[in-house]
């Protein structure tokens, strides 16, 4: 093999950069942050138009929504949760691999919004942690992407 | 030889899977890539919505029952305000009866785009997602013309509308209907002829009419199998007598039938918004003139002290309805969206039942998919366009 070890570009630079390498895990985490394909209600339908051609979530770096939990890292929980339905919601929480990030989307998901009833869980924070919140009944694709926004400068901010 | 010992496995398809339009729980016995058995189970999206109606003002409920079938959220909201209207007695003058019209067919397109769209991406076609979506926020623009929500607009109100149709309302669907019927062309070039989609369509999921009236179908599917049963024919309502459409129907009764009576039924949604459209004019009347439940308006209420008690007590009291119950079915994208309400006489319903088709076709799941290959069973979900926020409530 006569690989060069330190290959020149045409200009005579080396070419390198030097930074920490905390910094640059937690940029490529939050470059490319995989979501789940985890619709619950009405939410979801808005989720699918962030996705979609008008507000192009792919802008992001967040618009490979992946069928199963374990190649995702960011569970959108979009719309009410039933207590019927909150066991197989942290399963599928449960099953992502760290590190692993949860937006709740909406007034249901986020407080039960207006249905403050037998059948709804009073907001998911009771059964996973939420990092970030989204408002609405359903929010706009806008809302969220900006949701998602805040969620990459949490990254940012975070210890790799 | 000794025969080979061998047993079925049972798989849970869902509560969390991409295809299951949302939370539908399917438990298969598969021998091999056969499905001896399919058990449906729902409830998964359970939200109580019938109960909490029971605590609201009969206004009020609005809101509630368009989060049901949320794709199709202006006719759960017209059924409960016809039978609402039916049991006040209330009248509706022309111009309220044909916006409600037109925008519930724009409904029905925009509830028939996400299915072609979610439809057609399950079975492979995965781009067709993307041009549906861009078609049907086009839609969702008119409804927040309308009622400064893309969603759920809560612009049908028990005694007409929430208020007047707002400047450029005309402009932007003419705009629409004169793109849409061109891209449903676009559709059909990417599907209809494709032979990946109907190889994976003809043939799949076959129910034949017999199966349909007697696990009580309605709507496309039923007319996928050859049923002519349209509440806007059978039972009109909010004026669809005076409108001229026809039903589409097909007689195969498998899932590319069902794909073919949806497409149709878009051109025809097309047609009658248009025979609307031309109806309504660009100002006029917007509610009844029942001051029961119609506030006056505003200037009136500013200087008028009977004006001022009459918006105070709607608005904190509500309205009474009479002592009776009332059923009004309408024609919703999957089909007879009935509403049930019983009053006793108070301010708030003693009790609101929705009938859900999503429901009826579920319970045919098990019949339709059973005997099938396990690939198929995306495509008969997908064709049944189900939603479970419609069939939980």
């Amino acid at each position: 093999m006569n690989a060069h070890a330190h290959d020149h570009s045409p200009d005579g630079e080396f070419g390198f950069l030097t930074t920490k390498l905390e910094w640059l895990i937690q940029w490529a985490r939050r470059s490319a942050i995989w979501p789940a394909q985890f619709g619950l209600a009405c939410c979801a339908i808005e989720m699918m138009s962030m996705a979609t051609s008008r507000y192009d979530v792919a802008r992001f770096g967040a618009e490979v929504f992946r069928g199963s939990p374990r190649q995702s890292d960011l569970m959108i929980v979009a719309g009410r949760l039933s207590r019927k339905m909150a066991p197989a919601m942290r399963r599928v929480y449960d099953q992502m691999p760290d590190p692993k990030w949860v937006i709740s989307m909406g007034a249901c998901a986020s407080v039960g919004g207006v249905f403050d009833n037998y059948a709804i869980v009073q907001g998911v924070d009771q059964v996973v942690p939420v990092d970030v919140y989204v408002p609405g009944c359903p929010p706009r694709p806008e809302s969220l992407i900006y949701g998602l926004v805040q969620l990459q400068q949490k990254i940012a901010r975070s210890r790799a | 030889m000794a025969e080979l010992r061998t047993e079925t496995m049972t798989v849970n398809m869902g509560p969390q899977h991409p295809s299951t339009h949302g939370v539908l729980r399917l438990v298969l016995e598969l021998d091999g890539e056969t499905i001896k058995s399919c058990m449906p189970t729902i409830g998964y999206l359970h939200t109580g919505i019938e109960k909490t109606a029971e605590q609201k003002k009969w206004q009020q409920v609005v809101p509630l029952v368009e989060r049901m079938d949320y794709l199709a959220a202006q006719s759960n909201s017209l059924a409960y305000v016809l039978s609402v209207e039916t049991l006040l007695g209330l009248e509706m003058p022309q111009r309220v009866k044909d916006i409600r019209v037109l925008l519930a067919e724009l409904q029905r397109i925009a509830s028939h785009l996400v299915w072609i769209g979610t439809h057609a991406m399950e079975i492979g076609a995965v781009s067709m997602l993307f041009y549906a979506i861009r078609e049907r926020e086009l839609l969702l623009n008119i409804n927040e013309l309308v009622a400064g929500f893309r969603f759920f607009p809560s612009y049908f109100r028990v005694g007409g509308l929430r208020e007047d149709l707002p400047r450029g309302f005309h402009d932007a669907v003419t705009a629409f209907l004169d793109r849409f019927p061109a891209k449903i062309d676009e559709f059909e070039g990417l599907l209809t002829k494709n032979d990946m989609f109907t190889h994976r369509t003809q043939g799949v999921g076959v129910i034949t009419l017999d199966e349909a009236l007697a696990w009580g179908l309605v709507g496309p599917i039923a007319r996928g199998s050859g049923s002519d049963y349209d509440v806007r024919k059978y039972f009109p309502y909010t004026g669809y007598e005076t409108y001229d459409f026809k039903v589409p129907t097909a007689t195969e009764g498998d899932v590319f039938a069902r794909y073919r009576v949806r497409v149709e039924e878009m051109r025809q949604s097309v047609l009658i918004s248009r025979q609307a459209l031309e109806r309504v004019t660009p100002s006029g009347a917007w509610a009844c003139d029942d001051p029961r439940v119609v506030p006056p308006p505003k200037d009136k209420v500013y200087t008028e002290m009977e004006a001022l008690i009459q918006h105070f007590l709607i608005y904190s009291q509500g309205f009474t309805v009479p002592v009776g119950d009332a059923y009004v079915p309408v024609e919703g994208p999957r089909g007879e969206h009935g509403c049930y309400v019983v009053s006793d006489g108070t301010n708030r319903p003693w009790r609101v039942k929705m009938r859900a088709p999503s429901f009826m076709a579920i319970q045919a799941l098990p019949k339709v998919i059973q005997n099938g290959m396990i690939a198929d069973v995306i495509a008969v979900i997908g064709s049944t366009d189900v939603v479970m926020g419609d069939c939980d409530r």
